[in-house]
This record gives structure tokens, C-alpha cells and sequence, in this order.
């Protein structure tokens, strides 16, 4: 039971105690972690920042302080050579709505129909130029102005007022129009870690001598595509789009999945 | 593959290619048009320290880290139906006024910049401990509607006058003659512009059913004379002169040349 759910049971501690956090230092005042996802105080000591909305804001034309981008930077060190693109498995608080809706719609059974709309998993690339290039044109951080995840968090933190009717418009998406539409086709912020995830340290190793080739992981997975070795060949999920939420791990009954560190040097000599 | 195929799937792909470019303009038209307007709006009150309304919405992250410093819960964040940039915080003076806490909390905090302590630079060197002097803020102005104004009517009322924090320099009061009685004092409350901070503490006392006294952001509440007119008699403002581009002050003619030279004036 536990092996079939640890990731999952892990990853929503992990989310909500970010959650609390931030709303214990506005409750109460508590000094672990102050202020958001966007920008956050820890220990008051060392800022972290978003390092995509640190983009939007100098295309924007503003220059912020060294505290806030020094503090993008040690973000951006961390997923992009460590930990990939498990901020959204492990910390985006909408990710709680985005996979409620995934988990609805399997229950459903729903037929995917993929590229509605022209949507497809490289849409979210261009959203991400498009919000640098908006904000550059508009003078102010476009995506920030409307990001549902800043509604979902500050909405936690602070109050939702309407923004609850993004969130929510968000999650109707995901659930009647496109499997995963909004992280796997639209969410910038997801391109931008997915982009700069490809090297990072922890990554999903597949065994294909243990594989039996019962292709329960490519439905658990919510960005199927990247599970392309499987079955086939030995070796990481590579794809910067694997978001390490380990869905393919805990589904697998073979044990040919597993988190392991990517030894970058070493595959190199094997191909 | 022959050539026909080879150029139908050429074209598709090109098709696909054209019909992308126009859904990502068509969906950036319709992002930008929301944050276009969204961020025009400019009647939100910002916290003390506050860099101007354009820069500070450039500027502010949204983290909400003022918010949390405020010990009176006067700053909220903008959510979607607050009209204002989405995130970023603001104060409505009728619910919650800005008490000017003399230590500014709010504004050390803000990691961004947006709340800038050398706006809040005492005028007058003070003790080195004081690096804040909030009676500098300007978080906006008070204007005051005579129409509803009680004590314009020549009902005593001073609420406003007590509440400011400077009082006696913000908001003055000022003897009229009741006209109406032809017997009785006007006890008229007066903004003074310059020392005036935006705090809102007026606005929150006023008795009024809809305070009569009220804060707007100082963008809003301002004119602006322009390079037309200057103050001859105040050497800062003359200042000004000396700061114009010189194609702006060196006319080719003398004023009195340019006021009879009629002649361009008649057509033929
Ligand atoms: S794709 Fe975007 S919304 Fe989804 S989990 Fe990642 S950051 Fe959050
Ligand atoms: S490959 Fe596995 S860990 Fe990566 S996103 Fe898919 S299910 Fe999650
Ligand atoms: S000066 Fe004090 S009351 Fe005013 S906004 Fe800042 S913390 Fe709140
Ligand atoms: S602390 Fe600064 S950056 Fe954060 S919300 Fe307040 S003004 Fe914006
Ligand atoms: S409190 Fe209101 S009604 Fe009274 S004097 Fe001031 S502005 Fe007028």
C-alpha cells in the first residue's frame, strides 16, 4: 500500500507544508517562510524568488533589488542542476487542482483527444516568450497579472476574493477540454522549469530488462510523451517536461522504474 | 514519396505553422488586452515608500511581505475583482487607514524595491537611528467635497482635523463668517497639499454617510502647469527655465516681434 502511494502521500505533505507555512507567517507571524512563491523570506535570512517572474520583470524594464534576484538565481541552480522540474509536482500549490482534475478524468475514462485547438505540449514554450515579450511591451509582469497559481497561492494566503473563479476555470479546462491542458500545454511557468530540467541531477531511471512491457506508466504519467524508452531501452527519463511526481514509479509492479541520480558523464560513454 | 505528396505535406505543415502564429496572436491580444487593463487602473492607494504608480507596478512582486508587516491589517493584496494590478497591495483609508506607524515596518520588508526608505528620508537630518521619517510618505492627497462637508454647512464638526496626524499642518482650520446667521463662525477644515501624507485617518473619522473628506492617489489629484508658466519670484521654480531644452527658450524673435508680426496671419 505504501510503496503504491509513497510519492503521493510525500508530495502533499511537501505542497501543504508549503502552504502552511505561508499562511502561519501571515496568521501568526511565524518566520520560517514569509511572503509567496513568487518571492519568500526564509528564516529571515535568505530570499528565493521565482525566476521567471524575475525575467518578466526585467523585460518589463525594472532592475529589482540583489536580494530578490540573487534569490532567483539560487532557484534556478537548484532545479535546474538538482532537482528538475519537481517544482511542480512538489511545490506549485495548483498542481493540487491541476492533478484532482487528471485523477477525475481517468476515473472518468475519458477518451484523450489531444491538440484541441491547436493546442499542443510545445504551445507552452511559446506562452513562455509570449509573457516575456508582453510584459516587455505592456511595462509590467504579464504573467504574474494573471497567473492562476498566484491566485491559488495568494487566494490560500490572503484571501481568494474572485480569484477562485480562475483557479476554477482552470481545473474545468484540465477536466471537459484538455487532459492536462493547463500545465502540460499552457502553464509558462512549467515550460520554464521544463526547459532548463533537461541536466538535472535526480531523474526517473528505467531497467528494461525488468520491464514487462504492461504499459500501466504511460496513463499514470501526465506527460506521457516523455516515457518514449520504454520497454525499449535502459536509462533516464531525460525530457525536462518529467515534473518527478514518480506516478510511473508507484504504478509500476516490476520495479523497472525507480529516482535515481543522473550520471550524465557515464550514459555519454554508453551511447 | 512522390513530389505531389512531398508538397501536400508541405503545405500542411506550413498551414499547421500559420494557423499556430494566429492562435498565439490571437490568445496574446486577448492576455494583453486584460493586463492593459488591469494596470491602467490607477485608484489604488499604495503603502508609504511606494515608488511612482508605473514603476511600482514594474516593480512590486506580489509577495505580499508588507501585507504581512502591517500591524493594523491596513494593506490587502489585489485579487481579480479589486480593479488594480493583480497582487500588488493597496489600502482602502474608509476601512483601514494607514495609522503611520513611525517605524514603517511595511517598507524594509519589501525584497523588490517597490517600497523604497530613501523615499521616506527624514527632510530634516535626524539622529542616525532614523532612517524613516514617515510624515514624508505621500500615499496620496485628501480632497475635501465642500458640498458634503458638515462644517462648511456650519455644523461643528472637526473629526477630520483631529484624527490627521498632523494636525494642525495637514488639514488646518479656518475662520469664515456665517453668512447664513450673519451671527456664527465657519470652522472650515483645510487640506494643505505639501504636508499632507494619504494616510486616510480624515477620511476613516468623517461622519458623513460617504466621508466627504477622501484620499486620491496624488497622480489623479494632481494638474501640472507645464513649462508654459513659472515662478519668477521663487528661485527653484526658476530652476526650471534653465532646465528646458533650448530650442523651447530661444525663440528667433522677441516676444513683442512675434505678437506684431500680423502679416503670417492673412492668407495671399
Ligand atoms: S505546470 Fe505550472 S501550474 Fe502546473 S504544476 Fe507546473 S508550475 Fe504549477
Ligand atoms: S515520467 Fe514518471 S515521474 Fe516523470 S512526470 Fe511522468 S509519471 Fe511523473
Ligand atoms: S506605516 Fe504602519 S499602518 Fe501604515 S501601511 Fe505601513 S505598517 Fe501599515
Ligand atoms: S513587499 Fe514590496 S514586493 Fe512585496 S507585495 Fe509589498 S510592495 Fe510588493
Ligand atoms: S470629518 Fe468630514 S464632515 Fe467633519 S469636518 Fe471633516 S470632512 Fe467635514
Amino acid at each position: 500500500m505504501w510503496a503504491r502511494n509513497k510519492y503521493i502521500v510525500l508530495r502533499r505533505i511537501v505542497q501543504l507544508l508549503f502552504l502552511a507555512l505561508f499562511a502561519a507567517a501571515n496568521l501568526w507571524g511565524w518566520k520560517v517562510l514569509m511572503g509567496n512563491y513568487s518571492t519568500a523570506l526564509v528564516m529571515e535570512t535568505v530570499y528565493l524568488s521565482d525566476p521567471y517572474m524575475v525575467l518578466q520583470t526585467l523585460a518589463a524594464g525594472f532592475l529589482l533589488s540583489a536580494d530578490a534576484l540573487i534569490g532567483a538565481l539560487i532557484i534556478l541552480m537548484f532545479y535546474a542542476a538538482i532537482a528538475g522540474r519537481s517544482f511542480c509536482s512538489w511545490v506549485c500549490p495548483l498542481n493540487l487542482v491541476t492533478d484532482l482534475a487528471f485523477r477525475m478524468r481517468k476515473k472518468l475514462s475519458w477518451r484523450k483527444k489531444e491538440n484541441i485547438m491547436l493546442l499542443g505540449r510545445n504551445s507552452r514554450y511559446w506562452i513562455l516568450v509570449l509573457g516575456l515579450l508582453l510584459s516587455a511591451i505592456l511595462g509590467v509582469a504579464a504573467f504574474e497579472m494573471i497567473s492562476p497559481i498566484g491566485m491559488m497561492h495568494r487566494g490560500v494566503i490572503f484571501g481568494f476574493g474572485m480569484g477562485w473563479a480562475v483557479v476554477l476555470m482552470v481545473f474545468l479546462f484540465d477536466l471537459f477540454v484538455l487532459e492536462n491542458g493547463w500545465c502540460g500545454h499552457l502553464c509558462p511557468l512549467g515550460a520554464f522549469y521544463s526547459g532548463l530540467s533537461r541536466f538535472a541531477l535526480i531523474k526517473v531511471k528505467h531497467q528494461a530488462e525488468n520491464c514487462s512491457n504492461c504499459n500501466k506508466c504511460f496513463p499514470a504519467c501526465h506527460e506521457p510523451q516523455v516515457l518514449d524508452i520504454i520497454g525499449k531501452q535502459s536509462g533516464f527519463i531525460r525530457s525536462g517536461a518529467c515534473s518527478s511526481c514518480g506516478r510511473c514509479i508507484e504504478v509500476c509492479e516490476d520495479n523497472a522504474l525507480k529516482f535515481s541520480i543522473n550520471n550524465y558523464k557515464k550514459h555519454r560513454r554508453e551511447l | 514519396m512522390s513530389d505531389d505528396q512531398l508538397n501536400a505535406s508541405r503545405r500542411d505543415a506550413l498551414k499547421t505553422m500559420f494557423r499556430g502564429a494566429g492562435v498565439l496572436g490571437l490568445g496574446g491580444m486577448a492576455w494583453g488586452g486584460v493586463v492593459d487593463g488591469l494596470k491602467a487602473s490607477e485608484l489604488a492607494l499604495r503603502p508609504p515608500g511606494a515608488l511612482a504608480e508605473k514603476s511600482f507596478i514594474k516593480a512590486c512582486v506580489r509577495c505580499g511581505s508588507c501585507v504581512e508587516a502591517c500591524p493594523y491589517d491596513a494593506l490587502n493584496l489585489a485579487t481579480v475583482d479589486d480593479h488594480t494590478a493583480i497582487g500588488t497591495p493597496f489600502f482602502v483609508p474608509r476601512e483601514t487607514p494607514c495609522y503611520m506607524c513611525t517605524d514603517v515596518p511595511c517598507v524594509p520588508i519589501c525584497p523588490s524595491g517597490a517600497l523604497d526608505s530613501e523615499l521616506l528620508k527624514p527632510s530634516e537630518p535626524t539622529e542616525a537611528s532614523e532612517r524613516m521619517d514617515i510624515n514624508t510618505a505621500r500615499m496620496g492627497v485628501a480632497m475635501i467635497d465642500e458640498d458634503a462637508c458638515l462644517a462648511f454647512w456650519g455644523i461643528q464638526c472637526d473629526a477630520c482635523y483631529r484624527a490627521c496626524p498632523l494636525m494642525g499642518k495637514a488639514i488646518t482650520l479656518e475662520f469664515r463668517r456665517n453668512d447664513r446667521t450673519g451671527k456664527h463662525a465657519l470652522l472650515e477644515p483645510h487640506i494643505n497639499r505639501t504636508a499632507c501624507t494619504g494616510c486616510g485617518l480624515c477620511e476613516h473619522a468623517c461622519v458623513t454617510e460617504k466621508p466627504a473628506v477622501f484620499v486620491l492617489p496624488k497622480e489623479l489629484a494632481s494638474g501640472k502647469v507645464g513649462n508654459h508658466y513659472i515662478k519668477g519670484w521663487d528661485k527653484r521654480d526658476e530652476k526650471r527655465l534653465h532646465e528646458l531644452k533650448e530650442e523651447q527658450k530661444n525663440r528667433s524673435q522677441s516676444a513683442e516681434d512675434y505678437l506684431n508680426d500680423w502679416e503670417d496671419l492673412i492668407d495671399e
